[in-house]
């Protein structure tokens, strides 16, 4: 195991107070620089030794990367914002609550006050095999520690599983690939914008990130449309303690219905593969239809069609399907289960 | 530059896990000078040209001979195109990932060598009981051979020596790919129980983690071999004075004159008998 230290290495730490000057630095010393957000996922690489960085920018003395601003009906929301000011703000709480729920299931309190959206979205795995220092696919090697017949693995991945099993820690990307939100990556060389879904990478595409950031590449924004707003909206994340965990499968629903006729949903589930799914199959079988005991389980059973269990995480797979289905039922007949 | 990548496993143990992604660019360098060497050699030595005159003379006194000699069978142009693309498919989805083109390699990849596998079993079968087997192989016996092709480069001569139906360095590429070749399909076989597929049960405990370590550096080293391999075959294929030897590989036949032109007759005979196809 890694031996967590207190002292992190030595870096050269930067704070520029610009994102051009944040895009210069992290241009200038390309894979060696490490982008620095609220630090809840960075602290834990370096206090761990397990990254070493030449450089360290820090994105927090930026203030045009903070912030919420209204934008035709929907959001722009800085990377730096951190989670508490996405729980608490006004236009979040009243149009976008699916994001502000997965929000406030981040961890503590305190963390919230700390950390980023930005961040939370882009955070590594927390797979403590590879975690821990040792030379896991993930980390350049040939194994995955995680899928040996041996392997402690009750919280990773039953589907999409390609040599690494490792899972998608994040609560908000699901919220906002089911938003339909849009990551504007920035470089010295322009922007670019990915569809939230298609901000993350399985194994089966690049073994080694969970992103397509590349270096000198930086998330600045995240823009919510207006095509979800007020919608109906689903979130639910089980975990194994209330407050302060990860999540063990958690899944959000925007979902437009017409009468109790479905008319347009997006879903997606976290924690069950390296990448938050969206999953397209169950929402094209679900459009158009009643909103249902029966359509649920039907959206339910398809949801896991082709999960795979591991040694210790079949609990996974009728834990997704439910949860699938209770998104798809929705709040009123959860309560009643 | 690295040649190798280390690791650390859970004992703390350093072990081997591949090697360095660096050797790909220096073989592709390396490949491509070749290229450039020789295509310029090459230009330079362009009037050295085996005279008209004796093929003429050779191709009036054997009219007897077909004027199209099989060169290549059936059989064996089937097998050669298709490990040829099982070649490509399994050298594109190795590395243009390295070199940052993402896709879902890993299982076009283990399909490709079960492919090339399977190709391979097939031609060691159709070649040891269907073709002559030895033909293909150098031996002593080809040291005068290669003396002789040696004195000729060195002095400008247009006097090489005469081939029997696979010529010196045709016999050494294919010893190189027999090596490359088999040792790349077998510790990519021995590598399928690292990942999930259908054909037999994951299991990445069969081995320790010095011989996967070992196993994944000659699977990589074997594989950026091939990448020298194949752009070198692709070159001389394409080449303008070996472009007949390419048809041969497509339409199965050479003609009359090429074969007196560019074959000893007396060391791969098709006088009398049906051709032998390879």
């Amino acid at each position: 195991m890694a031996v967590i230290r207190d002292m992190m290495p030595m870096f050269e730490l930067f704070q520029p107070t610009s994102i051009a000057d944040a895009l210069a630095l992290l241009d200038q010393h390309g894979a060696e620089a490490w982008v620095l957000g609220g630090g809840m996922d960075s602290f834990d690489w370096l206090k761990d030794r397990t990254k070493r960085p030449s450089v360290v920018v820090d994105l927090s003395q930026i203030a045009e990367l903070r912030g919420i601003t209204e934008v035709n009906g929907g959001l722009e929301i800085g990377a730096t914002t951190t989670l508490t000011e996405v729980v608490h703000h006004p236009v979040v709480k009243a149009k976008f609550s699916l994001l502000a729920e997965a929000a406030e299931t981040v961890a503590s309190p305190q963390i919230r006050n700390q950390a980023t959206l930005a961040g939370n979205v882009s955070q590594d795995t927390r797979c403590w095999y590879y975690r821990s220092g040792w030379s896991c696919y993930r980390a350049g090697g040939n194994i995955c520690y995680a899928d040996t017949p041996t392997a402690i693995n009750r919280e990773h991945a039953i589907l999409q599983q390609d040599r690494c099993v490792a899972v998608s820690p994040s609560d908000t990307a699901p919220a906002l690939i089911a938003l339909d939100a849009e990551f504007v990556i920035t470089s010295t060389s322009g922007q670019r914008v990915v569809k939230a879904e298609d901000y993350f990478l399985g194994p089966q595409i690049d073994i080694m990130h969970m992103t397509v950031l590349r270096p000198g590449e930086l998330l600045t924004t995240i823009r919510i449309p207006a095509t979800m707003a007020d919608a109906q909206f689903y979130w639910e994340k089980v975990r194994d303690r209330n407050v302060w965990d990860f999540p063990l499968v958690n899944v959000a629903a925007a979902m437009k219905v017409s009468g109790n006729t479905i008319s347009a949903v997006r879903l997606a589930v976290g924690a069950v593969a390296a990448r938050p799914l969206r999953l397209t199959a169950v929402e094209a079988l679900v459009a158009g239809k009643p909103r249902t005991e029966e359509t649920a389980s039907a959206a339910g059973e398809l949801a896991v069609d082709g999960a795979t269990a591991l040694r210790y995480n079949a609990y996974k797979i009728p834990l997704m399907r439910n949860l699938v289905k209770r998104a798809i039922r929705g709040h009123a007949a959860a309560a009643t289960t | 530059m690295d040649f190798l990548t280390w690791g650390r496993n859970p004992w703390g143990q350093r072990i081997l896990t591949h090697i360095s992604w660096d050797l790909f660019w220096a073989a592709l360098f390396a490949g491509l000078i070749f290229l450039v060497a020789h295509a310029s050699y090459m230009i330079l030595s362009s009037n050295r040209k085996r005279g008209k005159t004796e093929t003429d003379a050779l191709e009036a006194a054997n009219k007897d001979l077909p004027a199209l000699i099989t060169r290549h069978s059936f059989m064996a142009r089937a097998f050669h195109w298709v490990m040829a693309f099982s070649m490509f498919a399994l050298l594109f989805t190795a590395f243009l990932p390295i070199v940052g083109i993402r896709f879902a390699w890993v299982e076009w990849h283990w399909m490709a060598g079960l492919l090339l596998t399977a190709s391979i079993i097939y031609h060691i079968i159709h070649a040891t009981f269907f073709m002559d087997f030895w033909s293909i192989w150098i031996g002593p016996k080809d040291i005068p051979d290669f003396r002789a092709e040696m004195a000729a480069e060195l002095s400008g001569s247009d006097e090489g020596p005469k081939t029997g139906k696979y010529p010196l360095g045709n016999r050494l590429y294919h010893l190189a790919l027999v090596v490359v070749g088999l040792s790349v399909s077998i510790s990519g076989m021995v590598m399928m129980s690292r990942v999930r597929q259908p054909i037999f049960e994951r299991n990445p405990y069969i081995m320790a983690d010095t011989t996967w370590g070992l196993t994944y550096v000659l699977h990589g080293a074997c594989g950026i071999a091939l990448v020298g391999l194949v752009l070198a075959h692709v070159y001389f294929a394409l080449r303008p004075e070996k472009f007949w030897i390419t048809k041969s590989m497509l339409f199965g036949t050479i003609t009359r004159r090429q074969y007196l032109e560019h074959h000893d007759p007396r060391r791969w005979n098709v006088k009398g008998s049906k051709p032998v196809g390879r």
